[in-house]
């Protein structure tokens, strides 16, 4: 199981390099160094914080563009080229494709936040901001974990819809969930059972994004705590358990046309 | 004996329009078995259920109703794949992939070793043909018959028990025909079971043992090749050559013969006529105008009357 779960992952990271997913990293590099080399006079002295917000923004946006838009074809585009008919016809489960392209998907974030944020990284030292160079990068770790549970998200509106409808409705999911807890706390205020109900189930059914903002905070220098990661890495781990969960089941009553 | 494939009342109903209250059925209550070793053909116009057929074993779509089994386990297990080969019709690959890539990851799939995998992607793609140089090129790059030829590479690469082909000479040129033909061939030879569709008729009829027909997603015939050609009208049809003789000397066989057919030849004449009973009255007749009975041999339709016949329903 798990050996075939590897090899589709593996796959699926030779896809999105050879599809030429990772030329994005070489936008974001012009990007970052633009960023060091001529904001310095512009931003009076706050270069640094300048960098770090830039950098993150564009990382956690460059990160979501390709989770919604490579994990929204990660299963139709298979379904629609008729790849699966020869994946399928092999000792392969519906449940092992599934987690092994969202990994292969995730092996490919990973390799792009870790290239964007030496990036970034080194953008800070060349501006002499080297303490910043090295604190950015718990920040950066939350990037990614929130790019995973897109990711989720995607695959999951990839198994029953249409590629363009799954573009759409994870990015309602991705925006929905940076203020899912905002909208919350306001219906608790506003005092409305209705409003407090449907804000509540926004709560608890999409993901709750703003554990992984971090980005202003890393532009001030701060760290967040190892206790802090471990419990955004928990609920990242749970979530995209449950995504899983449901795509493939969705995906196992699957009839492919 | 067990058979490879053993079908049962299978039947698939898609689902259309917006609210999928509509229902088309593809395959009405399909029974069928296929014995070891033999080379099925799998027949049938264009939506006659033949790939829904084969969808539904490889797992690819459920059936509405019925049952399968493939070697000996229900197609809901996906462990026998193990030991089926499989090539869609039009087979589409990552097209990302070089051709010797594609192998090696179906090898893996598989889990066959390192060594392993590389010793059966050089042995299968030099088996269906494709020239080394290819080996190494990425599949965007391929033509419609090379990729056929990857696709059949890829179907044997677990050395598979029972090989489905969905139109395995698709997109082929004539050689490339031949030469998978012979391929195919081959794998009866070494023990395998294979289970092709076509439209080319004449490689049905040169590579088949059994043949099943289908027609509007049902069996209209079933049975071994040669027995379904002979069967035709439940009698068998003679044809007589003469010599020394012309067609009209010969004019009162089809006034006394119902249904006899004379036709004049540049060295005499030729005479068709169903029923054993009759022969003997045309080589009496072909004797009474002077003439030489060169040979009498039995006529059997051609695998394309067979097959006009079953699924144009006339």
């Amino acid at each position: 199981m798990l050996r075939n779960i590897f090899a589709i992952a593996r796959n699926t990271f030779r896809e999105a390099v050879r599809d030429r997913v990772l030329y994005n990293l070489v936008v974001f590099v012009l990007l970052i160094t633009g960023c060091a080399v001529f904001l310095g006079d512009l931003t009076a002295g706050n270069e640094d914080r300048t960098v770090t917000n830039i950098g993150l923004s564009a990382m956690l946006l460059f990160g979501v563009f390709i989770a919604i838009f490579v994990g929204v074809s990660l299963v139709s585009k298979e379904i629609e080229k008729r790849t699966l008919y020869t994946i399928f016809s092999k000792p392969i489960g519906r449940g092992e494709f599934i987690v092994g392209k969202y990994l292969g998907l995730c092996v490919t974030l990973l390799v792009n936040v870790a290239v964007m944020g030496i990036g970034v990284s080194l953008a800070l030292v060349y501006i002499g901001a080297s303490s910043l160079a090295a604190s950015v990068w718990g920040a950066i770790l939350l990037i990614y974990l929130e790019l995973t549970i897109v990711t989720g998200v995607a695959i999951l509106f990839s198994s029953f819809s249409t590629p363009a409808l799954s573009a759409l409705l994870t990015f309602l999911v991705w925006v929905i969930g940076h203020f899912s807890a905002s909208l919350r706390d306001l219906a608790e205020g506003l005092g409305s059972d209705a409003a407090r109900w449907l804000f509540g189930f926004i709560y608890y059914v999409f993901p709750n994004l703003s554990h992984y903002e971090f980005v202003t905070l890393a532009a001030r220098g701060e760290v967040p705590p190892v206790s802090y990661i471990g419990g955004a890495a928990l609920y990242a781990i749970v979530f995209n358990a449950i995504l899983l969960a449901i795509t493939i089941v969705i995906f196992r009553r699957r009839n492919l046309k | 004996m067990e058979h490879v494939i053993e079908i049962e009342g299978l039947t698939k109903d898609y689902e259309k329009g917006f609210l999928k209250k509509k229902k088309i059925r593809a395959l009405e209550g399909l029974d069928l078995k296929v014995e070891p070793g033999q080379i099925f053909g799998f027949l049938g116009g264009n939506g006659a259920g033949k790939t829904t057929t084969i969808k539904i074993l490889m797992g690819l779509i459920f059936p509405t109703g019925g049952s399968a089994k493939i070697l000996g386990a229900d197609i809901s297990d996906v462990k026998i794949h193990s030991r089926i080969g499989y090539c869609p019709e039009n087979p589409y690959f990552y097209d990302y992939l070089k051709a010797n890539e594609l192998m090696d990851y179906f090898g893996r799939l598989f889990g066959l070793e390192t060594a392993k995998r590389k010793a059966v992607t050089e042995e299968l793609l030099t088996k269906v043909g494709l020239e080394e140089k290819d080996w190494n090129r990425q599949l965007r790059k391929f033509s419609k018959g090379m990729l056929q030829r990857v696709g059949i590479a890829q179907s044997l690469v677990n050395d598979p028990e029972l090989v489905v082909l969905d139109e395995p000479m698709s997109g082929l040129d004539p050689v490339g025909r031949r030469e998978i033909r012979e391929l195919i061939a081959g794998l009866r030879q070494s023990g395998k079971t294979v289970f092709m569709s076509s439209h080319i008729l004449s490689d049905i009829e040169a590579l088949c043992d059994n043949v099943a027909i289908l027609r509007g997603g049902k069996l209209v015939a079933t049975g071994r090749l040669d027995e379904l050609l002979a069967s035709e009208g439940g009698e068998r049809t003679f044809e007589v050559n003469a010599n020394g003789v012309k067609a009209i000397d010969l004019i009162g066989i089809p006034g006394s013969i119902r249904g006899a057919v004379v036709t004049e030849k540049p060295s005499g004449a030729s005479i068709q006529v169903a029923g054993d009973e009759h022969l003997s009255t045309v080589l009496a007749e072909i004797k009474k105008a002077g003439g030489n009975v060169v040979s009498v041999q039995p006529v059997r339709q051609s695998l394309e009357e067979l097959f006009v016949k079953e699924t144009s329903g006339s």
